[in-house]
């Protein structure tokens, strides 16, 4: 990680189920407006270990951080107990692996988090919602039907118009938990082509079950095992030459 | 070569038909059951009130000519004493359903509060009857009044709208939450801008049930007082002078649609019988427009809104 410009660094991070430890003293450094891949077998930890980074996890009862992820450039401690998880969430924006709009129209999709930060002027909503349709390659395909039903779309779309609903807030860092799991081959490519687009602006971390779609698309990959984190390297030494056996066994699809 | 024969499997087959056929009759017939007796019913009020439906059977008050009786104090008692139900049960159970559904921990003692609302559900109208006597008509001193009988029927209907609105609200996935909170809403925002409207539909819906059961229950409103022979209306809504509506028609005494048949019922003369008929078809006809409005109002929602 050298000459690069660190976003976000994880230190010591545990993070516990109620009694269950799922996240294992995990060290890690995020790469500013690059893409960092989490991969590893289901039940490995990477999407636990994603939420921890807009504290999704508050939302229900008896989870516990451990540790800290320094946010840059104010060394925000993310996980500190008293940071409000509402501020993260402001800063730090997620697409889920299901497509979710809302049951509201495209426009009304996008608008929510500028909406939800009290911005009411029709003229700066309108620009937010096309800058951040762009930005999500929706707005040659949605322009015309605004005020249309989001459920209207195709998965796809309705895929791109959820990272226009997390763009339009302006974050930091954007997070993907698996967003093409759902998605068709042709759907995804266009996911992929936005990510590696979307980089140029904004750091990117994204938990993939596909080892194509990780070496393709992103700059820096973890391999976690069983909540812990065996392998951090750029993505295409991981790849060709891991320095671990079990990163090895995985990624030629020996396990997982 | 299999074990049985060709005509052996199509003979199983054919028995096994057989079954099929005699369950699909048996359902039918039992189907009949409640719908013909509802028909019948029915069917039966309206032959025997068809005299008597019409315009002046709206606008008449009760008398002691049954040719002149009407159900005016009736049908404009049970509307007001409706809305006093709908305007204070919809408030009291949604805001108890949100805080159930988003707000509350999941502890024993939610868990308590939960199984007690269940049971609420299936308390005798007659013991709110007594509560409310006891409560509203004396020491909170509202008298034998429209207030009073709205009261009551909303604590009998609550535990029906909580209920529906906790269903309403929990077929709201969660993956629609966790998109509102990861942009930074708080949990109120998210109620107010997303679980409530999305969930709208079926809090209406159980909402209108639960006043179609209200709106034809007797026992609770004779206990604190309802009167049975009515010949005025009460004070109006609106008045002439600012702020031009008047809320002393709570203060009324009342009648309802079930105890204005309950009375002519219970009259020797049997033209009091066809009054009583024809009331029977209005009330009727209330409680399906009702659950029609419900019926309505689901499938729109449905249309918009499909997980």
């Amino acid at each position: 990680m050298v000459n690069e410009k660190i976003k976000a660094e994880v230190r010591n991070l545990n993070f516990y189920y109620g009694p269950v430890k799922a996240l294992k003293d995990i060290n890690l450094n995020i790469a500013e407006k690059k893409v960092t891949a989490l991969i590893g077998p289901s039940g490995c930890g990477k999407t636990t270990y994603l939420r921890c980074f807009n504290r999704m996890h508050d939302l229900y009862p008896n989870n516990r951080y451990e540790g800290e992820i320094i946010l840059h450039p104010d060394a925000l401690n993310i996980t500190g107990p008293d940071i409000d998880p509402i501020e993260v969430r402001m800063r730090i924006s997620m697409v889920f692996q299901r497509p979710n709009p809302f049951p509201k129209s495209i426009y009304e999709n996008v608008a929510y988090g500028p909406r939800v930060r009290g911005i009411r002027r029709r003229s700066e909503l309108d620009e937010r919602v096309e800058k951040s349709l762009r930005g999500a390659a929706l707005w040659e395909e949605a322009k015309d039907r605004l005020h249309d039903l989001a459920f209207n779309l195709s998965g796809g779309q309705q895929q791109r118009l959820c990272i226009a609903r997390a763009l339009a807030t302006d974050p930091e860092i954007l997070l993907f938990d698996e967003p093409t799991s759902a998605l068709d081959p042709i759907a995804t490519a266009k996911i992929e082509e936005l990510i590696l687009e979307l980089k140029k602006e904004v750091t990117i971390l994204i938990v993939t079950h596909n080892m194509q779609q990780a070496a393709r698309i992103s700059d820096y990959t973890a391999f976690m095992y069983i909540g812990e984190l065996i392998e951090f390297d750029k993505t295409e030494k991981v790849f060709t030459v891991p320095s671990h056996k079990l990163t090895e066994d995985y990624i030629t699809g020996r396990f997982g | 070569m299999p074990e049985q024969s060709i005509d052996d499997i199509r003979r199983m087959i054919a028995r096994h038909k057989l079954l099929d056929h005699i369950f699909a009759i048996v359902g039918i017939l039992s189907l009949m059951v409640g719908i013909l007796t509802l028909l019948a019913l029915f069917t039966e009020l309206a032959i025997e009130g068809a005299p008597r439906i019409g315009w002046k059977l709206f606008t008449s008050f009760p008398s002691r000519h049954p040719e002149e009786a009407g159900i005016l104090s009736a049908w404009v008692g049970t509307t007001l004493i409706m809305l006093v139900t709908a305007a204070s049960a919809v408030p009291l159970g949604v805001a108890s359903a949100v805080y159930l559904e988003e707000y509350a921990r999941k502890n024993w003692l939610t868990a308590i509060i939960e199984i007690n609302v269940t049971n609420l559900a299936g308390v005798p109208s007659i013991v709110y009857g007594l509560l409310a006597l006891g409560l509203f008509v004396y020491k909170l001193d509202f008298g034998q009044s429209i207030l009073s009988a709205g009261l009551t029927l909303a604590l009998l209907i609550l535990p029906i709208v909580i209920v529906s609105a906790r269903e309403a609200i929990r077929a709201v996935p969660g993956s629609i939450r966790e998109a509102a909170y990861a942009l930074g809403a708080t949990k109120w925002q998210t109620v107010r801008d997303h679980v409530l409207p999305y969930s709208l539909g079926g809090i209406l819906t159980g909402t209108i049930m639960g006043l179609s059961r209200a709106i034809g229950e007797t026992a609770p409103v004779i206990t604190i007082g309802a009167l049975t022979f009515i010949a005025f209306l009460p004070q109006s809504p609106f008045s002439a002078d600012f702020p031009y509506v008047s809320f002393r028609w709570l203060m009324d005494s009342f009648t309802v649609m079930p105890i204005q048949m309950f009375n002519w019922t219970s009259r020797p003369e049997a033209a009091f019988q066809h009054n009583a008929a024809a009331a029977g078809v209005v009330l009727l006809v209330m409680t399906l427009i009702m659950n029609g409005i419900a019926i309505y109002i689901r499938y729109r929602f449905r249309k918009r809104i499909k997980w």
